[in-house]
């Protein structure tokens, strides 16, 4: 099961590898990972989405908690949060097939950020399964390049994660 | 005033009186401040055991242990040394020396990322750049290493960095956001735990490493008569209760005695204090259904870890038993007991000794015959320790150790020399085996450069027995890299070393060699020969 987790830490160097580092030796998975400064700029915020039974989510959390650069952790249930991915992507695109991807565009709510001879790249944030879905649909122009970000994730609604 | 300087005064203020290291250029100017500042400095002869006997150090003071090593290979060298403490949840504090500053990260001599290679087995490492942070880093790294789960600290100090000036600040508190251990009990779950006990005809304690840690064996014994509930340990936990206490019923777990598994696999309330059951502990457990389980501790990432719990309650244990303590009352589990000092009773044959040598389990059982009350007894690892842990009977005055997370082969001389400069007027033995002292024998220019009056019991068997054992039993006799050919006379190594030996090849002659060990004011060697075929599992 996918669980998405929220670690609040002290922004100093060497943070992000000790994280990086309990989820390798303990052979935890990470789906995807995104750092970013929070409003407090002595602070890191890090969205982890894994992959684990129950025991090994406790066991994420317990071991994430002991590292002592870590402030807070809290993992959400999917219908809890807001999830975003950003996503580039360079398409093969001839003149003849532009307006043809302008209008997939439209469609997903992407944003034309780049456009060449033959290329045009665009830009998509949404939710994972959204983001899947708009790489299918480019696929068949030919997907010269594609750059995701990991998943950042914000409770819905009033609650927030502070410290 | 500099840096160097400035952590030597750091060191005094947290009462440091003395530290294990090995040097190097990296920490030279460290090591100038050392000289004068009135802190014993005791040179290893290997940075490993510099660790070893910080943890032998930390274990009986229940303060950090300190240890020093340069950059490189000298840090490099440390490594086994804090991962030992680390599982074994043992404060030390290690101070490296790195290369200067701006050089990190250009693979110039002696340059090793010693917080990344040690990052998964300390608690908190630290690398020093600013130079003012230096007070506020040493204060944190000791709290750090004592408070909650106690376990290693790293602080590498680049050589620049410690010739740079700043002001000796030392914060009289520590406030770190992020590091916040509970300790007291959650109330409602101490409750749950005594309605359990109120409950649970066949209850069991089993007593780790924990209740050393927490300070708690005087609350362990109280609880234990108060409410009349046998009592077993894990090896980590071994003579935390007195062992010639009638609810005592010896070491549970792989290589444990049949009273304590017994026990383990009978009982119908299972209670584990500051035991993190690891897997040679859990094997104990497999047999059993339907028990019902309390595990208290100062890790909530234990509880759960390795064994389903009923009941957890995290904190410290002292607090915890003395609140427990207070709401319990008197119990009897009479049946109970008596069913169980039967098994402890069961005597089992021991097979013939073959001439010339010597059976452990009678050798060992003279030795706690002899032992002052107060002994200290550190294990290294092999036959020689599983030997020791099941025979040996000390009072809960005296102290058992031994590498028990990590299994290190070479722990024990070291550490007993940390014991024993922590406690001088102890008497200090440490035993092994003939592999592990060759991994540790350099020590003994240390016990005698720093006249440091231990006793070592090595049992010669020729070969590194728990692995030929081991390979007996599931390799069908096949055995392979265990002979150990070639090594010398420990007796006549030891003379040259200028330490007195004895050896020992009957067990007639073990009372008089125990009892001209115990009497010389220096430290002393016992070599015992023992059958290569000498088994743990009989
Ligand atoms: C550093 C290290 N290397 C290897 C081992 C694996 N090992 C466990 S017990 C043992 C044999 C120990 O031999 P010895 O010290 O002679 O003791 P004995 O078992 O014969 O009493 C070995 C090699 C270990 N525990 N530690």
């Amino acid at each position: 099961m996918k669980h998405t987790i929220s670690v609040l830490v002290e922004n100093h160097a060497g943070v992000l590898a000790r994280v990086a580092g309990l989820f390798a030796r303990r052979a935890y998975n990470i789906d995807s990972l995104a750092v970013g400064v929070t409003a407090d700029e002595n602070v890191s915020r890090i969205t982890i989405v894994a992959d684990g039974d129950d025991y090994t989510l406790e066991q994420i959390l317990k071991q994430l908690n002991k590292l002592i650069d870590v402030i807070k952790v809290r993992s959400f249930s999917e219908n809890d949060l807001l999830t975003r991915e950003l996503v580039l992507v360079k398409v093969n695109c001839t003149p003849a097939q532009r307006s043809e991807l302008i209008s997939i565009a439209k469609i997903a709510e992407a944003k034309i950020s780049d456009i060449s001879v033959n290329t045009i790249t665009l830009e998509l944030s949404d939710y994972s399964n959204k983001i899947r879905t708009f790489e299918e649909l480019l696929r068949p122009y030919g997907i010269k390049e594609i750059v995701r970000t990991g998943t950042v994730a914000i409770q819905r609604g009033s609650a927030s994660l502070t410290l | 005033m500099t840096v160097a300087r400035a952590m030597v005064e750091c060191l005094k203020v947290e009462g440091v009186r003395h530290v294990f290291g090995y040097p190097g250029a990296a920490i030279c100017p460290f090591y100038d401040e050392l000289i004068s500042s009135g802190i014993e400095h005791i040179l290893v002869r290997h940075e490993v055991n510099g660790g070893h006997a910080a943890s032998g150090y930390a274990r009986m003071t229940g303060k950090a242990g300190v240890c020093i090593a340069t950059s490189g290979p000298g840090a490099l060298n440390l490594i086994t040394s804090i991962a030992t403490a680390y599982m074994d949840s043992i404060p030390i504090v290690a101070i490296t020396g790195q290369v200067n500053s701006d050089q990190i990260g250009r693979d110039v001599f002696q340059e090793a990322d010693i917080t990344g290679s040690a990052e998964p087995f300390v608690k908190h490492s630290y690398i020093v750049k600013d130079p003012d942070t230096i007070c506020d880093v040493i204060k944190k790294a000791f709290y750090i290493a004592e408070t909650g789960r106690p376990g290693p600290v790293l602080i590498d100090v680049p050589m620049d960095v410690q010739l740079m000036e700043t002001e000796f600040l030392y914060p009289d508190k520590v406030e770190i956001r992020s590091y916040k251990p509970t300790t007291e009990g959650n109330k409602l779950q101490i409750k749950r735990v005594a309605d359990a006990i109120d409950k649970a005809s066949r209850p069991l304690i089993c007593a780790g490493g924990g209740v050393f840690l927490s300070g708690a064996k005087k609350e362990l014994a109280e609880l234990v008569h108060k409410c009349d509930i046998p009592v077993i340990n894990t090896m980590m936990g071994l003579s935390n209760i007195d062992m010639n206490d009638k609810l005592y019923f010896g070491m549970m777990g792989m290589h444990g005695v049949k009273a304590a598994n017994y026990a383990v696999s009978r009982c119908d309330l299972l209670i584990l204090l500051g035991a993190r059951m690891g897997d040679r502990a859990v094997v104990a457990l497999e047999k059993t259904s339907g028990i019902v389980i309390i595990h208290i501790d100062i890790d909530p990432a234990e509880i759960g870890k390795n064994v389903d719990v009923n009941t957890p309650v995290v904190g410290d244990i002292k607090k915890i038993l003395t609140q427990l303590i207070a709401i319990m009352p008197e119990m009897q589990h009479t049946e109970w007991c008596e069913e169980l000092a039967a098994v402890r009773a069961e005597k089992c044959e021991l097979p013939k000794t073959v001439k010339g040598t010597v059976c452990p389990k009678p050798f060992i059982e003279e030795l706690n015959r002899q032992i002052p009350e107060d002994c200290v007894i550190v294990a290294d690892v092999g036959q020689n320790q599983i030997w020791t842990a099941n025979n040996i009977c000390l009072t809960d005055k005296g102290r058992f150790m031994t590498a028990g997370g990590m299994g290190t082969m070479g722990y024990s001389l070291p550490a007993a020399i940390g014991a024993k400069k922590a406690f001088p007027e102890r008497t200090v033995i440490a035993l092994c085996g003939d592999g592990s002292l060759q991994m540790e024998f350099m020590e003994l220019a240390t016990v005698i450069q720093h006249g440091i009056n231990v006793k070592i019991i090595v049992f010669v068997n020729s070969t590194l027995g728990m692995v030929k054992e081991l390979q007996d039993m599931l390799y069908d006799k096949r055995e392979t890299a265990v002979d150990l050919t070639g090594s010398p006379k420990f007796d006549i190594i030891a003379q040259a070393y200028g330490i007195d030996a004895e050896n020992v090849t009957d067990i007639s002659q073990a009372k008089k060699a125990i009892a001209d060990m115990l009497d010389s004011e220096k430290p002393y060697l016992l070599q015992v020969i023992v059958d290569k075929d000498e088994r743990t599992i009989i």
